[in-house]
């Protein structure tokens, strides 16, 4: 019996969130008084791979083959099962990222195993096994009863600490099987930008609104962003004016997301909205509307002109930074 | 698709937090499924796209189809109701899967979650279900000399795949613009289109709600003089201690 934890890499590397889910994992392996077992998919130096230890792994595997170089939800959920099979998990592991997303499901219907998914805390219970999760975009929570003897859980980011252990972990590479032929996605183009801290990543999210009243105002808000090494999101409306890029609109429709810290600037803070930033674990609001509904979600508020405050914020922080 | 609560409802409970309340409530196309039917009508509309057909499936009771008609309405086909209460996202995949499996379509689209239970997870096990390919964090289906082009959003960018067919696509911002919305001759053709109804097959739900529970209220909000922001800056380091 084992709890098996799918870690996934970026060109070689691990991520903060790799962390929170090896520390959730030994937590939840504690609860169940069992073992982790971490799984890397893909070529990772055993340099990076023993940094998982540190969190508590004690088994990693690392299932290399030259020849993987696309991600394949198939393929990749297939490599998983097998291994949940061989390490007879009863527990597996994954984060509700785009990846955990993609296979997650997958899994769920070759090992027959309930998904619990974004869950956000350790179960409620082993027996029965109870999960917490959000529903109606942030509006209510559930209990879920997982039914199934395999279980399936995809872990909220940012909702769990990372916990430094003294454990080392052993690293156990295993050559796996990967045939380019019958994988069935083919990669064209690649489109990265690099540089910039990723959104769904950021500890802070510095987000503007319609308050902000044109693209041209942005300036400020980039400079917080930057001096608070922020991501920068923005609302509906914005993206869709072309204000700021797609990739940048929070909410419903847009990224789900959930900083330690999110500063919403003339955002009315419209459910839709909420829905994808009420995970945050510290709201922040500057609206000139003193019943703007972004300020029953936020623990600070500022009434006032985003272009009056904002250059006033810039330089607090400036200060402060400068001490 | 699935048919769920307008997405402003202040959702509600009863029975000791067991169900929702759905007195008053508004049902709708969740979110992501309009914006999929909407990319598949626009696929349909370009000839040179091979797509023939747009149907809509739906797990659910007799009280779903003012929903599925608006789908019929907006410019879908022809719809499949599979008969039978959604217990959880294993059931309806499985029910989906068990009448696609003889009635084979090429592109299946799958919004990437449901505004109700924000699973993300029908999609994929559907796929697997049916051992097809599928594809995740999509943002752009094209076709192109009858080969799908798919562009799905990656960490920090985009890729541009190609997957045979048959293919889940699991979709998100940016497939379509804008949801198409009915036009007063759809929602007139959409009562003579075909709505079939196909009985649910005996599947076990692996999971099931035991309760729901309303947020915390968040602490009442602290205001700063907007003179003096910096006063924010302090509470965020001495009180807070998050920067
Ligand atoms: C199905 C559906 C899905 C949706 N999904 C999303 C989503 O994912 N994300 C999203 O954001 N929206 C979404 N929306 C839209 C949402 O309902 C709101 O319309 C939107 O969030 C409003 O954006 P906003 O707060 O920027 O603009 P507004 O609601 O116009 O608010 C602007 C705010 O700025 C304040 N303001 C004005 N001037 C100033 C100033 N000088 N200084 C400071 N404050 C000022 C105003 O008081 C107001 O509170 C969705 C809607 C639907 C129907």
């Amino acid at each position: 019996m084992s709890v098996l934890i799918f870690v996934e890499n970026w060109d070689g590397k691990f991520k903060k969130l790799s962390f929170e889910l090896v520390s959730y994992g030994a937590k939840l392996a504690e609860m169940l008084k069992t073992e982790i077992v971490v799984l890397s998919v893909g070529k990772v130096e055993n340099t990076e791979l023993e940094k998982l230890g540190k969190y508590g792994a004690v088994r990693i595997i690392s299932a290399v083959n030259d020849k993987i170089n696309v991600f394949d939800g198939q393929a990749y959920s297939a490599i998983i099962a097998g291994f949940a099979a061989l390490e007879d998990a009863k527990i597996v592991l994954l984060s509700n990222n785009t990846t955990g997303k993609a296979i997650a499901p997958r899994l769920s219907v070759k090992l027959k195993a309930g998904l619990g998914s974004g869950v956000s805390k350790l179960p409620l219970s082993t027996s029965p096994f109870t999960v917490f999760k959000k529903v109606y975009s942030g509006n209510a929570f559930s209990n879920l009863i997982i039914k199934s003897d395999v279980k399936i859980l995809t872990l909220a980011q940012n909702s769990s600490e990372v916990i430094e252990t003294e454990n080392k972990g052993v690293v156990t590479t295993v050559p796996i099987e990967w045939n380019p032929e019958t994988v069935k996605t083919r990669v064209n183009e690649v489109q990265k930008q690099t540089g910039k801290i990723l959104l769904t990543d950021a500890e802070i999210v510095v987000s503007g609104g319609r308050g902000m009243k044109s693209a041209d105002n942005w300036g400020p808000m980039v400079e917080l962003a930057e001096l608070l090494g922020a991501a920068t999101a923005c609302s509906r409306p914005v993206s869709d004016e072309g204000w700021r890029p797609h990739e940048e609109h929070t909410g419903q429709t847009g990224k789900i997301i959930a900083p330690n810290l999110y500063i919403a600037i003339g955002i009315s803070g419209a459910t839709q909205h909420l829905a994808g930033v009420s995970s945050s674990k510290y709201i922040v609001a500057i609206n000139t509307d003193k019943d703007a509904p972004i300020f029953a979600a936020a623990q600070y508020g500022i009434i006032g002109d985003a272009s009056k405050v904002l250059p006033k914020l810039v330089e607090a922080v400036k200060d402060i930074k400068g001490k | 698709m699935s048919n769920v609560p307008d997405t402003t409802t202040k959702v509600k409970f009863i029975d000791d937090f067991t169900k929702l309340d759905t007195a008053g409530i508004q049902w709708v196309i969740n979110p992501w499924d309009e914006l999929s039917l909407t990319r598949a009508l626009e696929l349909k509309d370009d000839p040179s796209s091979g797509i023939q057909t747009v149907t809509v499936a739906h797990v659910g009771l007799i009280s779903a189809e003012p929903t599925i008609r608006k789908a019929l309405a907006i410019g879908a086909d022809d719809a499949i109701r599979i008969n039978a209460e959604p217990a959880d996202a294993y059931f309806v995949a499985a029910q989906l899967a068990n009448v696609l499996k003889s009635e084979p379509y090429d592109l299946i689209l799958c919004g990437i979650e449901s505004s109700d239970f924000n699973g993300s997870t029908v999609g994929g096990m559907l796929a697997e279900f049916l051992e097809y390919p599928s594809v995740s964090s999509v943002s752009s289906v094209k076709i192109e000399n009858g080969q799908i082009i798919i562009t799905r959003e990656i960490d920090g960018g985009k890729e541009i795949v190609t997957v045979p067919t048959p293919v889940v696509a699991i979709v998100q911002k940016g497939i379509a613009k804008e949801p198409r919305i009915a036009a007063m001759r759809g929602i007139m053709m959409a009562r003579t289109k075909p709505l079939k109804v196909v009985e649910p097959v005996a599947v076990e739900p692996l999971t099931e709600v035991q309760r729901y529970e309303m947020p915390k209220p968040r602490a009442v909000c602290k205001f700063v003089d907007p003179e003096n922001p910096k006063q924010l800056i302090e509470l965020l380091q001495n009180e807070a201690k998050i920067i």
